[in-house]
């Protein structure tokens, strides 16, 4: 039990978990779709402008699923992490095959 | 499915549900009353002719022709643009001389074409009304847009954890067990929910893509961040402008009779809308006939002959694919497309749709009523769906009061039938906060209810557009879409009263046995998110 407030303290208050899964929900989720859409209209097999449209047709779907999976998660970290993890390696592959 | 995955899922649907739903309540009523916005717009403005005598879009046509070339010979234009929906000012003629790309301002000319004397009163109409569910009326139009963006992706994201949190979604699709308090109320926004997913899924989505392009802006910016001009090819590409027509050669040519130009674009489907005429007199006239989209593509259909021969001319290729699925959904959100029966349908599934809001929004309250401990929190929610459920509909009933009410040569009326709807909902707030909640709950559903079915018997002390007149009378045909309106008016009237009475006997019942014998509590469900 005492180890459990220990936790708790490092982690934060459950209304600051909660909070921290809003942000994540709304902030992380829009950097997110963002960043999927740009992977997918860089790489999409159809002329550009095509690309770029089925790209921002699949934003909002990318986007609620981000926002599922944050509330999903165990933990409000894993949540975090679960979000960043992808938006890096795709954000950086975007950014490598837009260069 | 664990069952830690269900109650958080449940969790977001209540919490993101509860902190949107009045907004999205507004949203959905006035979207849905957007789907008969021209019958409004003609309720709305009573001087314009019945359509049981109105002449045919042909012959309106032809008018128009006559009439442009006695006041406009020489112009660069002439366009006739009859009444349709999405048209709320009503057939008129407009023509333009001179040319704008030649550097010269041009000359813009613009003439109704009902007879004189039947003006329309000013007044916002059914757009107006249709237009609130994307500019919020008082708003920025951009701070709006945001903001119903922040909502649609709400309700996007509630309807998914709706689904994945349910059950049972097929079973409680046959379910409904009425009398059962918070069960009920479950039911009830399960049945309408469910009952038309695929059309709340459908609008929601929709409508988020209708501003896509300024919701994700980062998107198009990075990909076209190395080339401006091909960030305008794409809007080129997406968006084709007008094309170019020839210039006037100074050689005269008379032009080609329209009615056969107009029976061979009839082949094409959809509604006759406008005929535009570039150079009229001139060798190389053109003609421009505009039919409304008669397929869930929304754009309309516009049809180019040759305005001396008379002739077909080729029209632009099939859209690229991804184009064709955004025109789809743009399409499928407007519904510009559909006949009488699918636009009733629209309508339905827009009212459900709101129903369902609503009953979420009151299932809330239910839920944390039956509870020993529920506090002034749950008295403030239970207001707030009170005054958004019952006192929208009052407020936009009072829209039409104002449109018949107001003194016709007043000059700012239509700015003032809005502020009647927004000025009567406040009240109903007022109202619902000096009563109390279960008092208010049966008293704003009566003045809905005495609203709307005295709205025909106004109608017909302030015009002659009334029941007598628009019903098929005398071997008469009818005019529906006035007569429609009368008629939906009485029946949304019978349905409030039907409400406050049911309410008032159920209270009733409820104060005389005690209270968990009539309410089955349900048990509360916690999670503590970690």
């Amino acid at each position: 039990m005492q180890r459990l407030r220990q936790l708790a303290t490092i982690l934060g208050t459950p209304a600051q978990l909660i909070a921290s899964r809003v942000v994540a929900a709304i902030l992380g989720g829009y950097i997110f779709a963002s960043i999927v859409a740009l992977l997918l209209a860089r790489i999409l097999p159809v002329p550009a402008a095509d690309a770029l449209m089925v790209a921002l047709l699949m934003s909002f779907l990318l986007y609620a699923l981000a926002v599922l999976w944050v509330f999903a998660a165990r933990t409000a970290s894993l949540a975090w992490l679960g979000l960043a993890l992808p938006a890096l390696l795709f954000g950086v592959t975007a950014w490598a095959i837009g260069r | 499915m664990t069952d830690g995955l269900r109650q958080s899922m449940s969790s977001l649907h209540t919490w993101g549900g509860l902190l949107v739903g009045w907004i999205l309540y507004f949203i959905f009523l006035t979207g849905t009353l957007g789907y008969f916005d021209t019958e409004i717009d003609r309720w709305m403005r009573p001087e314009l002719p019945l359509r049981s005598s109105a002449i045919s879009a042909e012959e309106t046509v032809e008018r128009g022709l006559i009439r442009l070339n006695d006041v406009a010979p020489a112009a660069e234009r002439w366009r006739v643009e009859l009444a349709h929906r999405g048209n709320d000012t009503g057939a008129h003629i407009s023509w333009r001389t001179g040319r704008a790309r030649d550097g010269a301002p041009g000359v813009f000319g613009y003439e109704p074409l009902e007879e004189a004397g039947t003006a329309a009163r000013r007044t916002g109409g059914g757009q107006l009304l249709y237009q609130m569910h994307y500019r919020l009326h008082y708003l920025d139009e951009n701070d709006a847009a945001w903001i119903v963006g922040f909502c649609a992706m709400s309700m996007l994201v509630t309807i998914l954890s709706g689904v994945i949190c349910h059950k049972r979604i097929f079973r409680d699709f046959f379910t409904f067990r009425p009398r059962k308090g918070a069960r009920s109320w479950l039911d009830a926004h399960n049945v309408l929910g469910v009952l038309a997913l695929p059309f709340h899924i459908m609008i929601t989505y929709s409508g988020l893509v209708f501003f896509m392009f300024m919701y994700m802006p980062y998107v198009l910016d990075e990909v076209y961040r190395l080339d401006e001009t091909s960030q305008l090819r794409f809007f080129d590409n997406a968006y084709p402008s007008e094309p170019e027509y020839p210039r006037r050669s100074g050689a005269q040519a008379p032009l080609a009779p329209i009615e056969p130009i107009l029976l061979a674009s009839a082949a094409h489907g959809g509604q006759l809308v406008a005929v535009a005429i570039h150079n009229p007199g001139d060798a190389t006239a053109r003609i421009v006939v505009t039919r409304a989209p008669n397929t869930v593509r929304s754009a309309p259909q516009r049809l180019t002959y040759d305005g001396v021969t008379g002739e077909p001319i080729e029209a632009p290729g099939a859209a690229p694919a991804a184009q064709s699925a955004y025109d789809a959904l743009i399409g499928l959100h407007e519904g510009l497309f559909a006949g009488p029966f699918l636009r009733w349908l629209y309508f339905v599934s827009g009212l459900m749709g709101s129903g369902m809001i609503a009953t979420g929004l009151v299932l809330w309250t239910v839920k944390r009523g039956s509870r020993q401990t529920s506090g002034s929190c749950v008295h403030a929610v239970g207001r707030l769906n009170a005054v958004t459920i019952i006192g929208l509909p009052i407020g936009i009933a009072a829209y039409f009061w104002a449109n018949r009410l107001l003194p016709v040569d007043f000059e700012h009326r239509a700015t003032w039938e809005a502020h009647t709807l927004f000025g009567s909902w406040a009240f109903t707030l007022i109202h619902a906060v000096m009563r109390p909640v279960k008092r208010a709950w049966i008293e704003l559903p009566a003045v809905a209810s005495a609203l709307f079915f005295l709205l025909p018997l106004i109608n017909a002390l302030t015009t002659d557009r009334h029941l007598g007149v628009t019903l098929p009378h005398d071997g008469l045909p009818g005019d529906w879409a006035l007569a429609g309106f009368d008629l939906t008016a009485l029946a949304v009237g019978l349905i409030f009263g039907a409400t406050a009475w049911y309410l008032r006997v159920r209270q009733g019942h409820a104060l005389s046995e005690t209270e968990s014998a009539s309410l089955p509590v349900m048990r509360p469900r916690v999670k503590v998110l970690r």
